[in-house]
């Protein structure tokens, strides 16, 4: 849409083929993300929020290219990634790195922090001396606030903060355009994850880094997101900048995941009306006709179940899929 | 009034290769009937040592000194057996991931009437009419017939409220519950503690909510207990300590947490460096190498509990100094 | 923030994965034991045909069978053939014990390069690298041996090559099946991601982390190859005469049970204590590399 934009994604569908449970049955397919679209502008902060089994993380995996796509296109500084070589992709992942939930299973454990924080210099930028490499590392150490003097440790010695530092600064080292965060801090204690955010938050000031930032914790997408998406089983419900979001979401069910975050405050948290969606998320293997939400929907019509809500724009950057939002 | 459980100078301490690890580390608390405390701590605080221990459910490289009182009834110390008796009837807990507790093999009947046949010996019937009843108080629809399934065949919801329904067959009066909700995602975790919240209100008894989140104890504990390092080191009413908390690192873990409810400005409060390594013996307060108001008696000597009044106790040497 | 945490740990040398093996092993009295002793018939075998008082194929017409005796500097006594055993029972030794480290040495260079491509790639590359492991499993290997034997004639050489053919197919799933666990590990898709080659992959992340099990099933796969040496030996499909190998001396021993004991127990010693010290450091290495099992 705007013309820094540095990704666009149009359409997106990534399924998945299962296997038959019996010989003979009937090949089955999930869909685990189903035609979702955003840009994504050079700086920006786009966070994904969803609960477990929303396609976030594929969702980001398949904009990565590190899973195929069935439909829909994604678009890097007007390359179609889709349509490129593997060699010609390999060359592009050195502006788009990701960073991982579990900071420890993300590095090799035979391997020093120093040979992690380099692998991707070592890949694309081979010919570098000894001293400049090593001025590299130290360099891309320090920026995530770790003592270079730990270069030669092994990741097992770290503890989970700090090797969320670790995976930062393998992703930071080629000063890429955009970072991928899935659940950055979800696995950190309360204390670590403030500041991990505060860093995540640091690099792009000073960088101009683009961050996708998944994440189930809303609290922590509101504090570090210019726009969020919101993904209810593989498909989009609601995009917005982050404040008209929180302060007036259009769609029940951004509504009721909003309500649903306890505040650690008793007086609010108490005084606050409660507005608890009732049942489970439905299977992706089978989702219900029409809206993906309406089994939950406390504002369900019959439309709802005839008619899949098409996207439609909601005032200024935002979109919203519900037959009912003006109400 | 009627204390449920009476913990005092409780310490855990676990052998391991490495040295031994201090998991509790001489903690005072009590529960009281009809009162839901909550107990806050990021991991490794001991918060779920402290009641494994309580339970008798330590690790077995895993020793605990000091007193946990039932009722009276000194719990350290009970042989398995003894302790079984207790466990599911008189105290009882759910743990965040209900498919580890629960057997994949046996209907959820099966499993929820066993527990009456083995504690209150009822005869099938009655057992079965029992268990459908509970699964109806814990908001599973049609009980009777999801009586006859698999755990596997219910979602992550529907598996956590077997789990306390399992845990409330015996009609115990101290419910801990260890990260309840912690596995769910968080339109269900509203779900279950809407339903903690109802059993609140019709257990006699005592509940213990164990979680990191601040959040989960503000909507649902009358008192908080926060652990840190194996310490208890703050406890009071819940709106007084949300309001004003007087320990520096209940001060930081609050300022830290980003709210869904406003938009703060700026950088987030982050409380720096490492919970320390408790391998090594702590000298002083555990809290002081992260800590801005740190004084030179804080590295020398360990806080102890200091009675604020109101029913408030906190374990730093700058307050009340 | 960080010096916080680096409290007095100021020697900067990590701590690896290998290093902590290392200690782990040298704490394992079993493994160092068996590593001494095999160290010891190792050296022995090496060195020990040229320190024998007498040649391996010099035949002494007047000592057929003979009891041990060291006045004449026949420790372990004689063959049929009036040979000295001792000189033969390490060269034998030498023969079965670079047998069985050369046949592991093929097996860990196929297997583990072809697992490893197989459980990378996945898919199409996989069914097709895995049946023909299968198709291989399914040819009788003593089929297998024969046709060679009769085909290039007997041939120590050969003897390598049929032994190292059929062993690499054991470590070869050994190792697909740590790729395949490996693949999911999300430091591998961290390297994907970061735009790594995947051959590049192959060699620095996944090789290195199957390496322990290689380890632990190449010292298994030693004994299995002598045992299998001795085997073919017996049925006269091993190494000819005047060379011998240790399966060669026991089946020969053993038929002389009866008023020639030493010239089974001897060499049947020295394969079993070899046997037991191979098993004792693989199972040592295998609490070592293996810490979750601890």
């Amino acid at each position: 849409m705007s013309a820094a934009s540095i990704l666009s994604v149009r359409d997106l569908q990534v399924s998945f083929d299962l296997r038959p449970a019996t010989l003979f049955g009937k090949r089955r397919r999930l869909v685990a993300v189903d035609g979702v679209g955003f840009d994504l502008a050079a700086g920006e902060t786009l966070g994904i929020v969803g609960e477990s089994g929303c396609g976030k993380s594929t969702l980001a995996r398949a904009v990565l290219q590190l899973l195929p796509s069935s439909a829909g296109t994604v678009v890097w500084l007007g390359d179609d990634l889709g349509s490129l070589s593997p060699e010609e992709m390999r060359r592009r992942r050195r502006h788009m790195q990701l960073i991982f939930q579990d900071p420890l299973a993300a590095l090799d454990p035979r391997m020093t922090v120093g040979e992690i924080i380099a692998e991707p210099l070592d890949a694309f930028e081979p010919d570098l001396g000894p001293a400049v490499r090593g001025a590299r590392i130290a360099e891309s150490m320090d920026l995530v606030g770790l003592n270079p003097l730990m270069i030669n440790r092994y990741p097992h010695e770290f503890s989970g903060g700090q090797c969320q530092r670790i995976g930062i600064a393998r992703a930071m080292i080629l000063k890429p355009k955009l970072i991928v965060c899935d659940e950055p801090v979800s696995a950190l204690d309360a204390s670590i994850q403030a500041q991990i955010v505060n860093l995540l938050g640091r690099l792009q000031r000073e960088f101009g880094l683009a961050l996708i930032f998944i994440s189930h914790n809303l609290s922590v997408v509101r504090h570090i997101s210019q726009r969020i998406l919101v993904l209810y089983l593989g498909r989009l419900v609601e995009l917005a900048p982050a404040e008209d979001l929180f302060v007036a979401p259009r769609h029940p069910y951004t509504r009721a995941l909003i309500a649903a975050v306890p505040v650690p405050d008793p007086l609010i948290e108490r005084a606050k009306p409660r507005l608890v969606l009732g049942g489970d998320v439905p299977s992706p293997l089978d989702p219900p006709s029409g809206c993906a939400f309406r089994t939950r929907c406390p504002k369900a019509i019959t439309l709802c179940a005839e008619r899949r809500p098409e996207t439609t724009e909601a005032g200024p950057g935002r979109l919203v899929a519900c037959h009912r939002w003006r109400e | 009034m009627n204390a449920i459980l009476e913990i005092e100078h409780l310490t855990t301490r676990f052998a391991t290769p490495d040295g031994e690890v201090h998991a509790v580390s001489d903690v005072d608390l009590r529960l009281d009937a009809g009162e839901t405390v909550g107990i806050v701590g990021e991991s490794g605080s001991g918060k779920s040592q402290l009641f494994l221990t309580v339970m008798g459910l330590l690790a077995g490289n895993g020793r605990a000194e000091g007193s946990a009182r039932y009722r009276g009834t000194e719990l350290l110390g009970l042989s398995r057996g003894e302790m079984r008796r207790y466990r599911g009837r008189h105290m009882a807990m759910i743990f965040q991931d209900p498919m580890t507790s629960l057997n994949p093999h046996l209907t959820v009947g099966r499993q929820l009437t066993e527990v009456l046949n083995l504690h209150k010996g009822m005869d099938a019937a009655a057992a079965r009419a029992a268990a459908i009843a509970m699964l109806e108080q814990v908001r599973i629809p049609d009980g009777a017939r999801r009586m006859a399934a698999y755990p596997h065949e219910f979602s992550g919801g529907m598996r956590q409220r077997i789990m306390i329904a399992m845990a409330l067959l015996g009609g115990p009066d101290l419910l801990i519950a260890d990260e309840p909700t912690t596995a769910l995602d968080v339109t269900v975790q509203a779900q279950i503690l809407e339903l903690l919240r109802e059993l609140k209100a019709s257990l006699n008894g005592a509940i213990v909510l164990i979680t990191h989140d601040l959040g989960v104890i503000a909507g649902l504990c009358d008192r908080v207990a926060v652990m840190y390092a194996g310490r208890l080191v703050e406890e009071g009413p819940v709106e007084a300590i949300f309001a004003a908390p007087k320990h520096p690192y209940t001060q930081g873990l609050l300022a830290a947490l980003p709210r869904v409810d406003a938009k703060q400005p700026g950088d987030l409060f982050a409380i720096p460096g490492q919970p320390p390594n408790l391998q090594r013996g702590i000298v002083g307060c555990a809290f002081a190498p992260r800590c801005h108001q740190v004084i030179d008696r804080c590295r020398a000597v360990r806080p102890l509990l200091a009675d604020l009044g109101c029913g408030r106790r906190v374990a730093c040497h700058r307050v009340g100094a | 923030m960080v010096d916080a945490v680096l409290d007095g740990i100021q020697p900067l040398a990590g701590r690896g994965l290998w290093a902590d093996a290392w200690r782990r092993l040298r704490a394992n009295r079993a493994a160092v034991i068996g590593a001494i002793v095999l160290g010891v018939i190792a050296l022995a075998a090496v060195a020990g045909p040229m320190l024998a008082p007498h040649p391996i194929d010099a035949i002494y017409w007047d000592r057929v069978t003979m009891a041990p005796d060291f006045a004449l500097g026949h420790y372990f006594g004689t063959d049929t053939n009036g040979r000295d055993l001792f000189a033969r029972t390490l060269y034998a030794g030498r023969i079965s014990l670079a047998l069985g480290l050369a046949a592991t040495l093929v097996s860990v260079a196929i297997g583990v390069v072809w697992g490893a491509v197989a459980g990378y790639f996945g898919g199409r590359v996989d069914a097709v690298m895995m049946r023909a492991v299968d198709v291989l499993y399914a040819l009788p290997f003593m089929f297998f041996v024969i046709l060679l034997m009769v085909y290039f004639g007997r041939n120590p050489l050969l003897l390598f090559v049929a032994l190292g053919a059929v062993s690499w197919l054991d470590m070869a799933r050994i190792v697909r099946g740590q790729t395949l666990s490996l693949r999911r590990k999300e430091f591998i898709e961290a390297a994907t991601a970061g735009g790594i080659r995947d051959a590049v992959i192959i060699r620095r992340h996944i090789v290195p982390n199957c390496l322990g099990p290689v380890i632990i099933y190449a010292t298994l796969t030693v004994p299995n190859v002598i045992l299998l040496e001795s085997f073919l030996s017996f049925l006269g499909l091993g190494v000819q005469e005047p060379m011998t190998s240790w399966g060669v001396l026991i089946s020969e021993g053993a038929r002389q049970l009866e008023g020639g004991q030493w010239l089974l127990v001897f060499p049947a010693g020295f394969l079993a204590t070899t046997l037991f010290c191979l098993n004792f450091i693989g199972d040592g290495l295998r609490d070592a590399l293996d810490p979750k099992d601890r």
